[in-house]
């Protein structure tokens, strides 16, 4: 079998890329396949992946550069940080960055409400009255945009908080 | 207990005693917590890590859900037993880097395992043999439902539990089992299935998780969201998917009996036979022809080895494994031979 790419020399690699869902192989030479590792790695590896989203997620923020100065009040962690490697520093980085995390986690997750399970600890009871209040502001919101699957999601959680907390 | 305990006794996982535990070898699920009060691992000082390691280790030992846990701090550890216990799916790869101040906890049967100071503050895994995914939740939301009593870990009611990177957010949950599918393999099928998993949200790797590649038949199935879904919903689409996968390797294996039974018993028998013979074999050609012959077993062929002893050997045939047992640093042409010998030992060959 001959390379792919120069057709002069046999193939003795064989790629297998994903593209869009879509599986291409690939036969390539020695030589070739050097070259075309090269350009994989270059923009391979998670936090590079993540970095790429995160891009994303701010391209159409008129305030892009400056929320990459922001700095979290509680571990003094950059956006820009958290670009570059991928990690983020701390919990309260969470809210610190929310304008770009809440986009980039909607774009991993396709959704950025948490429905799974709680700590007994960590939620307060002040806290759930709060976000109880944005939940229910929410349902409010879903119900007028004729989102009925989140909905009702909302109001299972709604329940869910009414019984704990109350 | 300590380390070389381990080497002796052998993890629930590997007996072969689950759901559908010819196909399926394990089902695990893991969950990612931090502490509220500490910077997630990546960014912490020393001083910071160590405190984090104090804190969950005093709680994770006290805990009565791991009858007499084992505690290791890595950076105690040498190479070998590192590796070791990468082999054994303790810890990951990257807990092996910087291990100051990182640790494992391993319990009874190696069912539960915690790796602390990894990415995130704690890895909390439950492994089960076979396809038993509501067991390993069952067991792992006790163990986290006492952790999380003890322990303020970094949560918002909006966004669940925070984690050091995006990709865990919510539920911090990855749930995966372990599969073998030499049929949709051999039939050329498991590119199809790969690509359509993929669009249902779940991933696919090698035997060793995150970037490897799968050997010898192997792949291990997971979800890839971990937030806007219950733990249950996202096991529960986890499960229906893999009945299907389970479903058309079986009706793979049966095809490739009735169409071309010759040839299928002949890579059959002629697996075995070089397993048995080998005087030099590397861990490559161990893990594919030890998935042949776990086929033969599968299909009523082989009937004088047992699945067990198959799963054993293929941890026992792992590098750090052979150099344990010896007690020694073998080069790899040494452990190319030990390897032979081991294996024909176990099967009874010359």
């Amino acid at each position: 079998m001959m390379c792919d790419i120069c057709s002069k020399n046999q193939a003795t690699v064989h790629l297998t890329e994903i593209i869009d869902d879509q599986i291409t192989e690939m036969h390539l030479c020695e030589e070739c396949a050097q070259k075309k590792g090269a350009q994989m790695e270059s923009h391979f590896g998670l936090s590079d992946l993540l970095a790429g989203l995160a891009d994303l997620g701010t391209q159409f923020n008129s305030k892009t550069k400056s929320e990459a100065k922001i700095k979290c009040p509680k571990c003094g962690l950059t956006y820009e940080d958290f670009r570059k490697v991928g990690r983020l520093g701390c919990g309260e980085c969470y809210s610190a960055f929310k304008d770009s995390l809440v986009p980039l986690l909607k774009r991993i997750h396709g959704s950025i409400q948490h429905y799974g399970k709680s700590p007994k600890k960590a939620v307060k009871v002040t806290k759930v009255k709060n976000e109880l209040q944005e939940l229910k502001d929410r349902l409010q919101k879903a119900v007028q945009n004729e989102e009925f699957e989140e909905a009702a999601r909302l109001r299972d959680r709604i329940k869910d908080f009414e019984k704990k907390g109350g | 207990m300590n380390i070389d305990d381990l080497l002796k006794n052998k993890g629930e996982w590997l007996k072969s005693t689950g759901p559908d535990s010819d196909i399926v070898m394990s089902s695990r699920i893991r969950l990612a917590r931090n502490l509220a009060d500490f910077p997630f691992s990546h960014w912490a000082t020393k001083k910071e890590q160590e405190g984090v390691l104090k804190v969950t280790k005093e709680v994770i030992m006290a805990s009565k859900k791991m009858k007499d846990p084992l505690f290791l701090e890595i950076g105690g550890l040498d190479n070998i037993d590192k590796q070791f216990l990468v082999e054994r799916h303790l810890m990951s790869k990257e807990h092996m880097i910087d291990a100051e101040n990182k640790g494992v906890v391993v319990g009874e049967e190696e069912i539960i395992s915690i790796m602390i100071n990894e990415e995130d503050h704690l890895r909390m895994q439950v492994m089960k043999s076979g396809f038993d995914l509501k067991e390993a939740w069952r067991i792992i939301n006790d163990m986290d439902n006492e952790m999380g009593a003890a322990l303020d870990f970094a949560y918002s009611v909006d966004l669940g539990y925070l984690t050091a990177c995006p990709t865990n957010t919510g539920t911090g949950m990855r749930a995966s089992v372990m599969l073998h599918l030499p049929s949709l393999v051999m039939t050329k099928q498991i590119g199809k299935v790969l690509q359509a998993i993929t669009k249902l949200s779940l991933t696919a790797r090698g035997l060793y998780g995150e970037g490897t590649e799968a050997s010898g038949n192997f792949f291990q199935i997971s979800n890839q969201v971990s937030l806007g879904h219950k733990e249950e919903d996202i096991i529960d689409n986890i499960e229906r998917i893999i009945k299907q996968i389970v479903g058309h390797e079986k009706s793979a294996r049966e095809t490739l009996f009735s169409q071309n039974r010759e040839a299928f018993e002949d890579r059959i028998w002629r697996a075995h036979g070089t397993l048995k013979s080998a005087h030099i074999i590397t861990s490559n050609e161990t893990i594919d022809l030890l998935s042949l012959v776990r086929l033969g077993v599968d299909l009523g062929l082989i009937k004088e080895v047992d699945r067990t002893m198959l799963n054993e050997l293929f941890i026992i045939t792992q590098p750090a494994h052979l150099q344990k047992m010896e007690k020694k640093k073998l080069t790899p042409n040494q452990r190319d031979v030990k390897r032979a010998e081991i294996i024909r030992e176990r099967l009874g060959g010359g």
